[in-house]
């Protein structure tokens, strides 16, 4: 039996960097598999940021030669691929990782080692489509890769090779992640936790597990039928064969209306724990915040030729998806509002937190207006394909996810570390990336509908867009100096920042009734629930059940399995672009060893 | 409620309509009655959703004000939500939702309506990267720029030879996505897509592909010149002119010496296709040359040539731009497009004097050729 008390002497050993790193590579516990997805997210932020940079210098002026057009095109379809697939999505899996088994009072995921399974392929597999700058062949087709021309024949190099299969082994280690999610959410609360008592934070883990679950399959068949049609003749979107592009795009949006949610979901459990613990008051509407949510999603998934209305489909189609996505205004409306109400009436303290939940709130409402104006389908004619677009889903992503990320970041920086963030910097920070993300992306709106397509590497003199684009490259670069802080703010927080303690916000939730950081097994007795707000509730009792004597834990111990399945898993696809037959078998030979080590692996 | 919207809308449209001479593709300024109407349905969502905007923001900026904390702020009250509260602002945004969708469900059916019998059908086709305008009806064919007359009903029906475009010139209306059609089964029917307007005003419009396209999708750019619907005839009729023949100068046969740049002649405006102007050798021998290279295997000049993959080169010298966008049309910039059209435009799928593309070996044309070449370009006026 690995029990805690087996644990002990190794954890009490000195720790060398090699012994870190091992421990990290082996490691099953959610809380560390969390700190990992985070690091690698916040450096495929910089990756992303770094490729959006050279996008501005580029559009600065009207014909600049900074980069070719060969070149601008895999910078904007790697910004895209970056900022949805390696940084949006497994930056939410970090917080899921880390916060949803404290917030349920569960020792940990359902499936641990699946769990370091999803996070190394999602690293091996981020590390294999950026390889692709290695030989100049990134992929450049957009971040949603209209076929036909990703066609072998409009596309022959090794480009949209990389995409493909990337994005399968990443989408791949998504769905894991998902069905992870929602197994543990199901399974593992603390007796007494009924669904409505869940935080909202865990509901929007739940819901989007879900969306994770059922929106990436489609991706990953549209995927395939590339993939096919790249490696082995098929004619799924050959034109001179009956094949018809336009179903990629069907299928392309069944997935990406239902992600939009995936990214945004996250954001919105963060600010609704956020907001309430800073106004010292409950979510206003608790019930109709989870419902409202579910409801995003469940229409989510109805929407998805608002991305089409320029394709063609025809007026009943059009009108069909207008009426659709108006109705999502609803629901999304009702949760803006539950915030504000949150607030009211409140005692609002304004860290760096609150800074950023509140800011995202109203970035995310410029976002929601624009999008209502995409959904007003005639006109969406003039906006999509522009930089009206551009603008639109850089305030909801950016403004509402990122920044909703950010505020996470500095609400449970104290539970991982046991630290605070150095505030001061924080509040430096906040106003900084406010004031540069709006000046990066209000003008673009203008620049949109005064006639500037997105995806251009260079633009005419004549439009008259110069400035518009100028101001637009400044606000790009003070987001830089914004993100530097936050990672210094980070590096020296983790070292000399001030201690917290278990609760330093007063919360109400869970999570901060154990230890900070928390102890590997989370809680020393399961606790018992009783209210949506045990902190504030019954405090003593779940602070008891947390800290006080322990039970006999057991702990699934360390695997390497999973680091080896998944080098396998990537290597696999990489060995496809030999295009040699027997290939992609030695990689697949590789995860079946891996497979079947794992499963007899003794776990006890 | 309908007076003050309308107000709004007229201001909106003052204010916007100043804008269109300083941005060629603004969307503000449409030419169109396809053009006009989204504006409207597109002013009725503006203000209403920036009235929403501005209520929200400023419930965000009064509570982060009225409710901050203060040394002697009280504990705050409890408060778990409120069921009427909450169902008044589901079912307001409901009816504001309503408000908006009933004019803009109107006007997609309105927008998407079949064309009228008299509508003037002009096929489009997207190229990798330029555009193919056919006139049916006229049996003409031309490239990048595109006549339309005014007050007749355009009905543009839409298709891809490659990859997937979308052809927007934002002061004639919304963009449409120009789809590469499947292979169809005998008999059926060729998907095409469709945008349809009636032009109120006569102009030069400016448009670009809208859908990634690949390398030059950025160098993809249309030319509208809408003319009164006699302007429009005689157009017509300079495309199906015969060439007039260049003469050569008195004693003068195909190998004259290239004139001092500077010589082109200036065009008379008579309407002829071909150097309008006096007899010039440099054309001439421009001529001999397109006429007498490999040009011809890819372009038209109706009654010179009949190369079908090129853009048709038919009154090429009255286009602003030389590659679609990628220069002004000058004899410079036609010179230097000839010499190397990839060096001019990425991935530009046509030979150069000396870099072959595909198939197609280079043209091997020598300076003084391409010079005359483009001499003769330049002069299709």
């Amino acid at each position: 039996m690995a029990t805690l008390e087996a644990h002990a002497p190794h954890a009490a050993q000195p720790r060398g960097t090699r012994s870190i790193i091992w421990d990290y590579m082996t490691t099953v516990d959610h809380k560390k598999i969390g700190i990992l997805y985070f690091l690698t997210s916040l450096f495929f932020l910089v990756v992303g940021g770094l490729e959006a940079i050279l996008i501005r210098i580029q559009l600065m002026r009207p014909g600049n030669e900074f980069v070719s057009a060969e070149v601008y095109n895999q910078l904007f379809t790697m910004h895209g691929t970056t900022m949805v697939f390696l940084m949006g999505m497994p930056i939410a899996v970090a917080f899921f990782n880390y916060i949803v088994p404290l917030q349920i009072g569960a020792r940990d995921v359902a499936f641990p080692r699946l769990n370091a399974l999803s996070y190394w392929i999602f690293l091996f597999g981020g590390i294999f489509i950026n390889a692709s700058f290695l030989i100049g062949a990134a992929p450049n087709g957009g971040w949603f890769g209209y076929a036909n021309l990703t066609s072998e024949q409009f596309s022959p190099g090794l480009n949209i090779d990389f995409w493909v299969l990337g994005l399968q082994a990443l989408g791949a280690a998504s769905i894991m992640g998902g069905v992870n999610f929602v197994t543990t959410i199901i399974n593992l609360r603390a007796p007494g936790m009924r669904l409505m008592r869940m935080p909202l934070f865990t509901w929007m883990a739940f819901i989007t597990s879900f969306l994770i679950i059922t929106a990436l399959p489609v991706f990953a068949v549209a995927l395939f039928l590339v993939t096919f049609d790249r490696f082995w003749g098929t004619v799924f979107f050959q034109v001179s064969a009956g094949g018809d592009p336009v179903l990629w795009q069907h299928l392309f949006w069944m997935f990406g209306h239902p992600e939009v949610y995936i990214l945004i979901l996250p954001a919105f459990g963060i600010i609704s724990e956020v907001i309430p613990t800073f106004s010292r008051k409950p979510l206003f509407g608790y019930a109709v915040m989870v419902y409202s949510a579910a409801l995003i999603a469940l229409i989510g998934w109805g929407a998805w030729a608002h991305h089409m209305f320029a394709t063609g489909l025809g007026p009943i189609a059009d009108a069909f998806f207008t009426v659709s996505t108006m109705i999502i205004a609803i629901p999304t409306g009702v949760k803006i509002f539950n915030w504000i109400a949150t607030m009211w009436g409140g005692k609002i303290r304004f860290t760096t937190a609150m800074l950023f939940a509140v800011g995202a709130v109203a970035l995310f409402t410029v976002g929601g207006v624009s999008g209502v104006m995409h959904a007003t389908s005639p006109h969406d004619l003039q906006q999509t394909d522009t930089y009206f677009v551009v603008a639109h889903f850089h305030y909801v992503l950016i403004g509402g996810t990122v920044m909703g990320v950010f505020a996470g970041i500095f609400y449970w920086f104290p539970k991982v570390t046991g630290r605070f963030m150095n505030e001061t910097l924080g509040k430096w920070f906040f106003w900084l990336y406010f004031v540069g993300m709006n000046l990066t992306f209000f003008p673009m709106h203008f620049a949109g509908l005064l006639g500037m397509p997105r995806r251009i590497f260079t633009y005419a003199p004549e439009l008259n867009l110069a400035t518009i684009n100028f101001v637009t490259s400044l606000g790009a670069f003070l987001q830089v100096p914004a993100v530097l802080l936050l990672v210094y703010n980070l590096w020296i927080s983790v070292r000399r920042g001030a201690p917290a303690g278990t609760n330093p916000w007063n919360a109400a939730t869970l999570e901060w009734a154990t230890a900070s950081p928390p102890a590997e097994h989370n809680f020393n007795t399961t606790p018992v629930v009783h209210s949506r707000e045990p902190l504030w509730v019954e405090p003593a009792q779940v602070e008891e059940a947390a800290r006080g004597p322990m039970e006999h834990i057991h702990l699934p111990p360390p695997s390497y399995w999973p680091i080896l399945t998944a080098a396998g898993v990537v290597a696999t696809m990489a060995l496809f672009m030999t295009n040699l037959w027997w290939a992609p078998l030695i990689g697949l030979a590789w995860t079946m060893i891996g497979a079947i080590n794992w499963a007899f692996e003794p776990t006890h | 409620m309908r007076a003050p919207l309308a107000a709004a809308r007229a201001s909106a449209v003052l204010l916007l309509a100043a804008c269109a001479g300083e941005y060629p593709q603004t969307t503000f300024a449409p030419v169109t009655d396809f053009g006009v109407l989204i504006n409207e349905v597109f002013a009725t969502t503006l203000w209403w959703t920036m009235g929403i905007l501005v209520v929200v923001l400023s419930m965000i900026l009064v509570a982060v004000i009225r409710f901050r904390e203060t040394p002697d702020s009280p504990e705050p009250k409890q408060v778990h939500g409120n069921v009427k509260i909450e169902i008044a602002w589901t079912i307001v945004p409901a009816i504001i939702v309503v408000m908006i969708l009933v004019p803009t469900v109107s006007a997609i059916f309105e927008t998407q309506r079949r064309p009228s019998e008299d509508a003037l059908t002009i096929e489009v086709i997207g190229h990798q990267w330029w555009w193919e305008f056919r006139y049916p009806e006229y049996d003409l064919v031309t490239a990048n720029l595109a006549y339309m007359p005014t007050g007749r009903e355009i009905h543009l029906q839409m298709h891809s030879a490659d990859v997937i475009h979308s052809f927007w010139v934002p002061r004639l209306g919304g963009k449409r996505d120009v789809n590469p059609r499947p292979r169809q089964a005998e008999g059926e029917a060729q998907h095409s897509t469709h945008l349809l307007f009636t032009i109120s005003e006569p102009g030069r419009y400016a448009g670009q592909c809208a859908e990634f396209c690949g390398d030059s999708h950025a160098i993809m750019r249309i030319e509208v010149e809408a003319v009164a619907p006699d302007a429009f005839e005689a157009w017509v009729a300079d495309m199906k002119a015969p060439p007039r023949e260049p003469l050569p100068l008195e004693g003068d046969t195909a190998a004259a010496p290239a004139p001092a740049p500077g010589a082109l002649p200036a065009p008379t405006g008579t309407g002829q296709r071909v150097s309008a102007g006096r007899p010039d050798s440099l054309i001439f021998e421009g001529r001999r040359v397109f006429s007498s290279s490999t040009c011809v295997a890819c372009h038209t000049i109706e009654g010179v040539s009949s190369g079908p993959l090129g853009p048709n080169l038919t009154l090429f010298g009255r286009r602003l731009t030389v590659g679609a966008g990628a220069l002004p049309n000058t004899l410079e910039n036609v010179e230097a497009w000839i010499r190397d059209p990839v060096a001019v435009k990425p991935g530009a799928q046509m030979p150069g004097a000396e870099r072959p593309w595909g198939a197609f070996p280079a043209t091997g044309l020598s300076d003084a050729e391409i010079r005359a070449v483009a001499a003769y370009l330049t002069s299709l006026k």
